[in-house]
């Protein structure tokens, strides 16, 4: 390949980086843009991997995960690329070094710091879509703030399921003003966008939009004043918390893993949080055992 | 043990790329030669069409290299073209040539039907459609002496490798001369939808493009459904034309428009004799008060007939669209433009592969919650 | 304690669909006997349509289709926007917009909170998607509630004022009657208490005895809520009952205006005059 640093030409990264410049001025709205054709499939992270490789610095310090983890295939083949298009970037897989994190599906549990960067890749851009197939309708929407249907399906929910039924990719206002969709993460991450000290981006790469959550913004969950937003429980039959089978946290996202004629094992699906909790920081291949019988 | 929670994806993917050259080395069949290599010049020839398909899909005019594409992908259309255009996604623009027109083509093949003779004449050229679809058994085994045999049976001696120019007045002209086709719109200025994001209601340049390098698939379910019921197109092929289309860019010094190569592309122009069918005044052929034939236009890169007779169809379908509102799915630009594209949707319908583990916990957390609950209510 | 201002000022509104020309006006409307413009084919929906509308009051707009009746609710409910003309909407006492020249939020709010609109056809007006509870609560929740309970009551209490059983709230529209449908699309235009509704054709195609319910209920509803009504329709008996002045449509133009009682008795206009002869 006969591209320079990150891959895409001066003019891409330009688009992409006035895009994303307008999208954290105006926190929320979905700036559209060009999006180019990567060597990655659309729907494997094409948005977020053209936000990175536009923002990415040789002196920055990149992790990549997919469902939590750094090792997942997608995860593997998104940072060989990048490593490959940015010489002299690292990566790692620690969340306390990265300084730049491309993520699909999960806000890593340890606490993010002013300075880092969390990039999103984002299959649908607009929560309006499960309510309104028209773009242009959707735009005019997003104008007027009328978030009405998307607040109709809500109590749809909840009259017929006492509870609203949206798992993830939970709508939340950002700022005030334009609802966003949070990509698909868990509703157990949607909490951790409010007033969060770092800049959030996320990149549509199919859908071709770009928008921003920028640091110490309010992000609310649409939710009805007297039913509160409730993250994931984790409750065993009892009722208590379930806790990580390897690091015995209390208090992270989970993965069941299904065992054959006994009880499921449940572990942190953030595998560095993990590792750094049992005392091994930036080695979560650490536990073989996890994988089962 | 699933993939998804292995460690070592590294490995994983190396293995995957070595499985995939042992495949296609054939090494699994105790019959094939794995040194039987496929040739680009042969698959460029031998498989012009598909070569022709990838390079419209992909979005660049590049016969060697879509062929490649095509060996690289296995022969997947979708893969190879997609291979073609990640390569073509970051190519800087050297130049942007000025409208051309079919009328400039070097044809192999012309037909109309709407006519039977027309101004130039029709030209049947290279087409399957009046050949019985039986085996060739004579391709099983095929000799190359049998092959050099047949082309110098077929050419004699006047072997040609330019097709010549003539001239020829394109089939709507004369019925737009008559006033039976509205005025030809005036031209707009090309849009680049690789550079430019989507404007809305998009433009009938960017719909075009976004149709030229739509899937032959796609764009033919979309057309297809417009004859079917949903949608009441009654199509005239007014002309379907086949060749080589000189490209004319300015010189990088002068500005003097010079020729740098030639493509070969499919046009076609279709007339609607009636658009009709429910919705505001019935005949979406009136305008101005006349009743006038309607127009639709299609042009691909490469030989693609059903392509370009969908193409056309879908234009025709998302212009009556503007004039009285889309009453069916093709109708409606955002629809087809978002649906046509193999490349998006082939990505997104493989993300689906992607491990969806976090996602697929929350279900499971709403889904156990709302049983417990409804278990406590009982 | 009367307000002295009219909630709606209209003053020669007009909508010429098409590119328009200079005779438009003057060659299309009753005495040319045609919409459509022989000079350059633009329909002229509406020309010149002026009246008041008091707080309170019940209009009618009589004519046959095509007339431009119902263009002028469009234009008034803002699905529209006319050529020319003004109408003021009194939103509180001095606070009033031209809804000709109006801002695209403005509009938007007035739909949402002042204004209650109720279609011939029930699928213009409901959204069959979802519950009957849910048609209302998209308006309470466009009015700006976000408590569940009170959008529950609410909209309860709505569906019982209309006569909908309670039990019927979280069934789908299209399970519905056809009077029901009707119903639920008032509750749900007056479930923000608006100060001004517009009723299109609300009881055409249903049953006589349907119709009467219906017809009785507009008129509970307007006593109880005080909001003024535009009440489109082709038939006398509906104008008849409920409005107290009637503004006859022809051609897009309003060829008779006045008390309903004295069109109906004393009919001006040779148009009104066939119709009531028509009606006997």
């Amino acid at each position: 390949m006969n591209q320079g640093f990150g891959f895409l030409d001066d003019l891409a990264v330009r688009e992409i980086r006035r895009g994303l410049l307008k999208a954290l001025a105006i926190p929320g709205y979905q700036v559209p843009y060009a999006s180019r054709e990567m060597p990655v499939a659309r729907g494997f992270g094409t948005g977020g991997l053209q936000i990175s490789l536009a923002i990415a610095l040789p002196r920055d310090r990149l992790k990549v995960i997919d469902q939590g983890a750094d090792d997942s295939v997608n995860a593997v083949a998104l940072r060989r690329f990048i490593e490959a298009s940015c010489p002299g970037l690292e990566t790692t897989t620690r969340t306390v070094e990265a300084t730049l994190i491309q993520t699909r599906h999960r806000i890593p549990e340890q606490p993010l710091s002013p300075g880092q960067v969390m990039v999103y890749q984002v299959p649908y851009p607009d929560p309006l879509q499960i309510v309104e197939p028209s773009e242009s309708r959707r735009r005019r929407c997003h104008a007027h703030g009328d978030y009405a249907r998307l607040w109709v399906r809500l109590y749809e929910d909840m009259v017929r399921f006492n509870e609203v039924a949206i798992s993830n990719r939970y709508p939340a206002r950002v700022a005030g003003r334009y609802v966003i969709d949070p990509s698909p993460i868990p509703r157990f991450d949607v909490l951790k966008l409010h007033q969060s000290p770092v800049a959030h981006l996320f990149g549509a790469g199919r859908e071709k939009k770009l928008y921003a959550v920028p640091p110490y913004t309010d992000v609310e969950p649409l939710a009805f004043s007297d039913v509160p937003f409730a993250v994931e429980p984790f409750r065993d039959a009892t009722g208590a918390r379930r806790t990580c089978a390897r690091c015995g946290a209390a208090d992270t996202y989970l993965d069941e893993l299904p065992q054959v004629g006994a009880a499921s094992r449940w572990q942190c699906n953030d595998l560095d949080r993990c590792a750094e909790r049992l005392g091994y920081p930036g080695d979560s291949d650490h536990d073989e055992h996890h994988a089962g019988p | 043990m699933g993939y998804v929670a292995m460690r070592g994806g590294e490995h994983a993917i190396a293995e995957a790329l070595n499985a995939l050259d042992l495949l296609r080395a054939g090494a699994t069949d105790p019959g094939a030669d794995p040194g039987e290599a496929l040739t680009i010049a042969a698959i460029r020839h031998q498989l012009r069409l598909l070569t022709d398909r990838v390079m419209g899909e992909g979005g660049l005019y590049a016969p060697d290299l879509a062929a490649l594409a095509i060996k690289q992908a296995h022969g997947d259309p979708l893969e190879a073209a997609f291979i073609l255009r990640a390569h073509r996604s970051n190519l800087p623009r050297l130049g942007t040539s000025p409208v051309h027109h079919g009328g400039e083509l070097r044809l192999i093949r012309r037909i109309s039907a709407a006519f039977k003779e027309i101004p130039g004449g029709q030209r049947l050229g290279p087409g399957t459609d009046y050949l019985q679809r039986l085996f060739r058994l004579d391709l099983l085994n095929e000799d190359p002496q049998a092959v050099r045999a047949a082309v110098a049976r077929i050419l004699g001696d006047e072997i040609q490798t330019k097709i010549p120019a003539m001239e020829f007045p394109g089939v709507v002209a004369g019925l737009r001369q008559e006033g039976l086709l509205p005025p030809s719109r005036p031209a707009q200025a090309a849009i680049d939808i690789t550079r430019e994001p989507l404007a809305l209601p998009v433009p009938r340049p960017a719909r075009l493009a976004h149709l030229v390098r739509g899937e032959t698939g796609g764009i033919l379910a979309m057309a297809y459904s417009t004859m079917r019921g949903y949608g009441y197109l009654h199509p005239t092929v007014a002309e379907l034309r086949v060749g080589y289309l000189p490209v004319r860019l300015p010189h990088p010094l002068t500005g003097e428009l010079v020729e740098a190569g030639e493509m070969l592309i499919t046009e076609c122009e279709i007339v609607a004799t009636h658009g009709g069918g429910p919705g505001k005044g019935g005949a979406a052929g009136k305008e101005g008060g006349q009743p006038r034939l309607l127009l639709g236009y299609g042009a691909c890169v490469g030989h693609n007939e059903v392509k370009a007779i969908a193409m056309a169809m879908c234009d025709r379908a998302m212009l009556n669209g503007d004039e009285r509102g889309p009453a069916q799915p093709a109708e409606d630009p955002e629809f087809v433009i978002a649906l046509v594209d193999g490349i998006e949707s082939m990505g997104f319908c493989s993300h689906y592969k992607l491990p969806h583990y976090v996602t697929f916990q929350a279900d499971l957390e709403n889904l156990r919650q709302a049983a417990h609950r409804a278990k406590g209510a009982l | 304690m009367m307000n002295t201002t009219p909630v709606l000022e209209v003053r020669n509104l007009t909508r010429i669909h098409g590119r328009g020309c200079d005779l438009c006006r003057t060659s299309t409307g009753d005495a040319a006997g045609t919409n459509t413009c022989p000079h350059c084919g633009s329909v002229v929906a509406i020309a010149d349509v002026s009246f008041d509308l008091w707080p309170g009051e019940i209009l009618g707009l009589m004519g046959e289709s095509g007339s431009g009746k119902s263009s002028v609710v469009r234009l008034l409910h803002l699905d529209d926007r006319p050529t020319a003309g003004t109408a003021r909407f009194q939103e509180a006492p001095g606070f009033s917009h031209d809804l000709a020249a109006i801002d695209e939020a403005v509009a938007r709010r007035l739909r949402d909170t002042r204004f209650g609109m109720v279609h011939q056809n029930p699928h213009l007006g409901l959204n069959f998607g979802v519950s009957a509870g849910g048609n209302i609560a998209e308006r309470l929740l466009c009015a700006g509630e976000r408590s569940y309970a009170a959008i529950r009551a609410l909209a309860g209490g709505l569906l019982v004022r209309t006569e909908i059983p309670r039990h019927r709230m979280d069934h789908q529209p299209g399970a519905f009657s056809g009077g029901m449908q009707q119903r639920l699309q008032i509750a749900r235009a007056i479930a923000p208490s608006p100060g001004l509704l517009f009723l299109d054709e609300v009881t055409t195609g249903l049953d006589l005895s349907v119709q009467a319910r219906i017809l009785d209920l507009i008129l509970e509803l307007q006593r109880e809520l005080g909001a003024a009504m535009i009440v489109v329709s082709h038939d006398l008996g509906v104008i008849r009952l409920l409005a107290q002045r009637t503004l006859v449509l022809r051609h897009g133009r309003v060829v008779e205006a006045g008390l309903t009682d004295q069109i109906l008795e004393d009919p001006q206009h040779p148009y009104t005059q066939q119709l009531v002869g028509a009606a006997l």
